[in-house]
């Protein structure tokens, strides 16, 4: 067993898990926080996507131990005071999720890109979002729902909070 | 209308959006247990001894079940829902289907042992150590194949593997006839492959029993729960209907793969009992490429004969359908009822003979994924309308607009009767040819090809029209085309004292929006505030009945089956508004959420009508107090959805890569309630049957192992694989639902298939090639160019 | 998809990974991870010990020392391919990690991780080979160096030894006149390279002084192709000659056959790449 303290979501939290525990299964299991998903056992679809100290990573590829002492953040600390972040917003704005199932691991990978580039062409989206499946949309209006996120955020009205 | 034929935001997406989305694997019930299924690793092998003794005695280990323990326990194997009886009369083999095997694995993923456990983990360490004896025995995978003498049986009782056969259509003498007298036979002999439907969501089962009341709840991963109860209970365990609770939270995603009742199901729900503790059974990925029923998967030789000025004169199509080991749930519908109907397509073709063989082989069961039969149909017909177009060196277009059924709407023209068993009810095919050819710029892009060709690039075009049966289905109609279950669908519209309004429908919604569509109808019919309307869907306990989604039938059957209840809902209102009114029933009119008597301004709304039909104080005489009604619709007729589909694509000479410049859809799904949700569902649509076209297909090998059941391996489509769509519509509504609707979530998967493969056709052309094997990868190409 | 159990180790100084290898009998290194968590959910692979050293500093940095390009073995691919000083020295390296896996696992996953790996399909074999790399290895006896040349051994093989921590490349930094470019062809599932190229090319007025070929993804390791360098040495930097040079990239080596691509169209895609290479590398 092997003790674990992060900061979740910018809530402290420690932990004892086993070693062998990957961080998508501490978040689930051990903090309940089940909208981090797991769609595969490759390392493949991405929908276990989160943000490790601001940089997408797929918690399936990680062990919980690994992140000790992290920030990571989870689609549960997206919005902020009950205020959905732009990401949020552009995906429903853009009807860029159906079953939802891929949908954190979407939001936190754009949150990634749009850390760096507020003003991605749709190539570069299309880029971005390689290690992350969607069976639902086609990507058609994930592409759109980054695209409205960004010009959001690009108008100063939000901030990245990535 | 307020809300019908807007693009409403869906109200499901703040849960899925904010993390709070209700997954099966996320449901954690007190004292829950684990189970890991121990798996096959053949696809064909005696099973000469099971040792658990080593596992059972790992910390953690709480039982382990064997194929002999379920045998014992007297249950039956997953039954099949459908029969399809040989041409002969005799009937359909229909093999057991075990929940475990105890004897002999017959493919690779087959359930030899579940072992349950405190934790996963202990679980998963605990199968490592179970010791499987087994014999391994020949395989066959090929349906083409299985069924020549001497090939070895998936099930002794089905000589040649075969499950059945079946023909449908004119006389084969007939149709033998018209092909002889034809100018011109364009013929194609090739495989649509087996494609394997990967939700996002790996499937989930929870079986949880109380021995308090004797009741079990079954959490599953289900496009229609109520389904699988009633086959769970009634065929496999025995247990009661009504002391059985089947719950279908959040799924994410199912294309058909989640219409079954599997194995894992059962299983759960029976291990609870015995142990009396929740049981909770997820699969991985890996195992998901085994044992989720797989798609398609038909060999099948398909002629087609023309006169001399390109009119179409007969088909002549044989295939052999795989369907894997066992037969899954709705298996022998798919190439047959689904498949030999669709082939008149959108054309006048006269003579028309399909002859369909369903063969059992050492590979995961196959059934409906997307489309299910159609996409099949519609890739055999548009294959073939542009290859006859290239050998008698017509337009692809224009030899699609000489050939389709004249417009009719159903009501004022008769529904086209076809040569194989349907009747569509209204269709307008030269509209949305004509509307995608404006769209792509045709003349243009010919001279831009022609260009392109000069500089030595290959850009090519491809067409497809298609025609799909959804909406499924009258019930009569299928029940005597071998369907051991009515497609009716159920809904119940419960006004609250308040005014309030919940509807509780049996068309699961997973993916779908249904949440978000059937508020918008009800919203509108009722003349109330969208969110007034709470729709529930996906648990035995609160639906009266349902039959689930699958076949676009949501909106069309179960959006009917709403309407009719609202009908009942706005007439036993009529009558407590005009006791309020002091008016007849008759003289009044429901507009806006309120009853006016016509010609006055004396009006009563809707919310206080509600609240009198809860506090009946001053009430009409006889009347019965509540306002909460049930409807089951049972459809007249199919829906026939129909679209025109165009790709273009550049193959690229030195690797054979194909890239998918552009996509335009021009679809016709009749009325529209929801824009948006439509087009989100097209997109989906078109990705998967790209992806079938340029990228996805199982390979087996000659011992019957799946090689390529990883993401490592198996090709989905991905964000950068694709372009963005270019779609629109034309509205032909349907004449014979209250709606005019005709269903929407395949038509993007039955389109696009061909298009894609036209078009690398048609990229090709300069090399001479007619035909090529999907999915069109790199090396295919290349091979091809270079042969 | 769960790991056997296993005990994990957080090395704080590289000699205290280099104790706890030495002690504990089937250990693994783990960096990023992304090659070995993998293979340890589908139990490929079941180690004991987990010596985790992705936060040793000694690991981390890019720098330049006396003509020499350092990529500590911890650096992430994703920092590579954003490394200024990379995309200015030896730019194909920085191209190449771009076309690593997708964006989360360039944030996590490290070259060291990679090259210890030493997947016949992974991009950087092919990128060592050709910048003439040196992989700076540390044992009980000290610190060795090994050349990328020596380094791959066979498939999923190396010259690393069991006691040993990878702990940074050295690249030499090309003289002026030199450009690089690197090239693949990806498996669409995976996105491995079907076949990667790395090309080297040192010019004077046109002529070839110095070409440096590396192919990953065709045979069972990563290889030079001295057959293309050679027949460009010395050449005039044009088509004519880079279509006769590249007509030797799969020759002398097993070439690999699968699924998405047989022997003979690897060989030939061995050649296109090349050919894209050396083109690029203009």
């Amino acid at each position: 067993m092997a003790k674990v303290e992060l900061i979740v979501n910018g809530q402290s939290v420690e932990k004892e898990v086993e070693d062998r525990t990957l961080l998508a299964q501490f978040l689930r299991d051990t903090l309940q926080l089940t909208g981090t998903h797991v769609g595969c056992d490759t390392s493949s679809c991405g929908a276990c996507t989160i943000l490790v100290d601001g940089k997408a990573v797929k918690s399936c590829t990680i062990l919980a131990v690994q992140a000790d002492g992290s920030h990571i953040k989870t689609i549960e600390g997206m919005a902020t005071n009950g205020a959905l972040h732009p990401l949020q917003e552009g995906f429903k704005e853009e009807h860029g999720l159906q079953c939802g199932f891929c949908t954190p691991g979407m939001i936190m990978t754009a949150a990634d890109l749009l850390s760096h580039n507020n003003d991605p062409s749709e190539q570069e989206i299309r880029e971005a979002l390689e290690g992350n499946f969607c069976r639902c949309t086609g990507y058609h209006n994930i592409v759109r729902s980054i695209q409205h996120a960004a010009k959001k955020i690009r108008s100063g009205e939000a901030a990245v909070s990535a | 209308m307020t809300f019908i034929g807007k693009s409403v935001k869906r109200v499901e997406d703040q849960r899925f959006l904010t993390g709070k989305g209700r997954y099966t694997d996320d449901i954690v019930l007190p004292g829950m247990t684990y189970a890991y299924i121990l798996r096959s690793p053949y696809a064909h092998a005696k099973i000469l001894s099971i040792n658990t003794s080593k596992a059972e005695a790992m910390d953690g280990v709480v039982k382990i079940f064997t194929g002999k323990d379920i045998a014992a326990a007297g249950i039956n194997g997953v039954p099949c829902g459908w029969q399809v009886n040989f041409k002969n009369g005799d009937t359909m083999k229909e093999p057991p289907h075990p929940l475990l095997v105890a004897d002999k694995a017959r493919y690779a993923g087959d359930g030899v042992a579940m072992i349950i456990a405190e934790s996963k983990e202990a679980a998963r360490d605990a199968a490592d150590m179970v010791d499987v004896e087994y014999e391994e025995l020949d395989a066959v995978t090929n349906a083409a194949d299985a069924v020549a003498d001497g090939k070895p049986l998936v099930h002794d009782d089905a000589p040649n593997n075969m499950c059945f056969d079946w023909e449908l259509g004119n006389p084969i003498d007939e149709v033998n006839a018209a092909m002889s007298a034809a100018d011109h036979i364009t013929s194609l002999e090739f495989t649509n492959q087996r494609v394997i439907p990967n939700a996002m969501e790996p499937r989930a089962a929870i079986g949880q029993y109380e021995d308090h009341s004797g009741k079990y709840t079954l959490h599953t991963t289900s496009q229609n729960p109520h389904l699988t109860r009633l086959l769970m209970c009634a065929f496999v365990l025995g247990v009661p209907e009504h002391k059985v609770r089947v719950v279908a939270p959040d799924v994410g995603g199912g294309f058909g793969s989640k219409i079954f009742h599997y194995a894992e199901e059962a299983l759960v729900i029976w291990a609870s009992k015995q142990l009396n503790r929740p049981v909770k059974w997820t699969s991985d990925r890996s195992e998901a490429f085994l044992t989720d029923a797989h798609g398609r998967d038909h060999i099948s030789k398909a002629e087609m004969g023309f006169d001399k000025d390109g009119n179409i004169l007969a088909l002549r199509v044989k295939t052999h359908a795989n369907l894997g080991a066992y037969l899954s749930t709705f298996a022998p519908c798919v190439p047959t009822w689904l498949h030999g109907t669709l082939l008149q397509g959108l054309y006048t073709t006269p003579k028309i003979n399909v002859d369909v063989t369903g063969v059992f082989t050492h590979t995961t069961p196959v059934d409906a994924y997307r489309g299910a039969g159609r996409p099949e149909a519609t890739y055999l017909l548009e294959r073939l309308l542009d290859k006859a177009a290239l050998e008698m060196k017509r337009d692809p277009a224009e030899l699609r607009l000489q050939n389709f059924i004249p417009a009719f709407d159903g009501v004022k023209e008769e529904g086209y009767m076809t040569q194989v068993a349907l009747q569509y009810d209204s269709g307008n095919y030269h509209g949305v040819l004509e509307r995608a050819l404006e769209m792509v710029g045709y003349e243009d892009f010919r001279k831009e090809q022609a260009a392109a060709r000069d500089e030595g690039r290959l850009l090519g075009i491809g067409f497809s029209t298609y025609i799909e049966a959804c909406g499924i289905a009258p019930s009569a109609v299928v029940g005597a085309l071998g369907a051991r279950a009515g497609l009716y669908e159920s809904a119940q519209v419960r006004v609250q004292p308040t005014g309030k309004v919940s509807v509780y429908s049996g068309s699961h919604s997973h993916g779908q929006g249904h949440e978000t569509t059937f508020a918008q109808v009800v919203a509108d019919k009722l003349g109330i505030p969208l969110e007034d309307v709470e729709i529930v869907h996906g648990d035995s306990e609160a639906v009266a009945f349902g039959m689930g989604t699958y076949g676009s039938r949501s909106l069309a059957v179960g959006g009917s089956a709403i309407v009719r209840s609202i009908e009942k809902v706005l007439e036993k209102g009529a009558q407590i508004a005009a006791h309020k009114l002091e008016a007849n029933p008759e003289d009044l009119e429901y507009a806006g959420g309120k009853w006016t008597v016509k010609g006055t301004d004396k009006s009563v709304a809707f919310g206080d009508v509600a609240l009198t039909a809860y506090v009946p104080h001053d009430y009409p005489q006889g009347l019965e107090p509540g306002m909460d009604f049930s409807s089951f619709y049972d459809p007249a007729n199919f829906t026939y959805p129909f679209g025109a589909h165009i790709a273009i694509v550049e193959v690229d000479k030195d690797t054979g890569k194909v890239s998918l410049k552009r996509f335009i859809a021009v679809d016709d799904v009749g009325n529209v309630i929801n824009p948006m949700i439509v087009d989100g569902q097209i997109h989906g649509g078109l990705a998967q049957g790209i992806g079938q076209a340029l990228f996805e297909g199982a390979i087996y090998d000659e011992y019957g192992q799946l090689t390529n059941g990883s993401y490592m391996d198996y090709t989905m489509p991905r964000a950068d694989d694709l372009p963005s769509f270019e779609v629109d519509r034309q509205v032909t509504p349907c004449p014979h639902n209250p709606l005019g609707v005709k269903g929407a979530g395949e038509a993007g998967c039955i389109g696009s298939t061909p298009a894609v493969v036209n078009a690398v056709m048609d990229a090709l052309a300069p090399f001479g090639i007619k035909d090529l094997e999907m999915p069109m990868t790199p090396e295919r190409v290349w091979r091809t160019m270079n042969s | 998809m769960i790991p056997t159990g296993f005990t994990y180790h957080r090395a704080s100084s590289l000699k205290e990974a280099l104790d706890l290898l030495n002690t504990h009998d089937d250990a693994k290194l783990l960096a990023g991870g992304h090659s070995l968590i993998p293979a340890l959910k589908l139990r490929l692979n079941q180690p004991a010990h987990l010596i985790d050293i992705s936060r040793l500093d000694d690991l981390k940095g890019i720098k330049e020392e006396g003509g020499t390009l350092v990529i500590g073995a911890g650096v992430t691919h994703g920092e590579i391919a954003h490394s200024d000083l990379v995309k200015e020295k030896v730019a194909m390296l920085a191209e190449a990690a771009d076309l690593i896996g997708d964006v989360q696992v360039r944030n996590v996953g490290t070259i060291g991780g990679s090259l210890a790996h030493a997947d016949p399909a992974a991009d950087w074999p092919a990128l060592m080979l050709a910048a003439e790399a040196e992989i700076t290895v540390l044992g009980p006896n000290g610190s060795r160096s090994i050349s990328a040349e020596d380094f791959f051994t066979g498939f999923y093989e190396t010259a690393l030894g069991e006691d040993e921590v990878l702990t940074s490349i050295r690249i030499p930094i090309p003289p002026a006149g030199t450009s690089t470019s690197y090239q693949k062809f990806m498996q669409p599932a995976s996105r491995f390279a079907i076949v990667g190229c790395a090309a080297m090319i040192t010019r004077t007025n046109g002529t070839c002084d110095r070409v440096r070929v590396a192919f990953t993804g065709v045979a069972d390791k990563a290889y030079r192709a001295k057959g293309i360098e050679d027949a460009l040495t010395g050449k005039a930097y044009d088509t004519g000659n880079i279509e006769a040079a590249v007509s030797s990239a799969a020759e002398g080596v097993d070439v690999m056959s699968d699924h998405f691509a047989s022997e003979e169209y690897r060989s030939h895609l061995a050649r296109v790449y090349a050919r894209k290479a050396l083109s690029a590398a203009s």
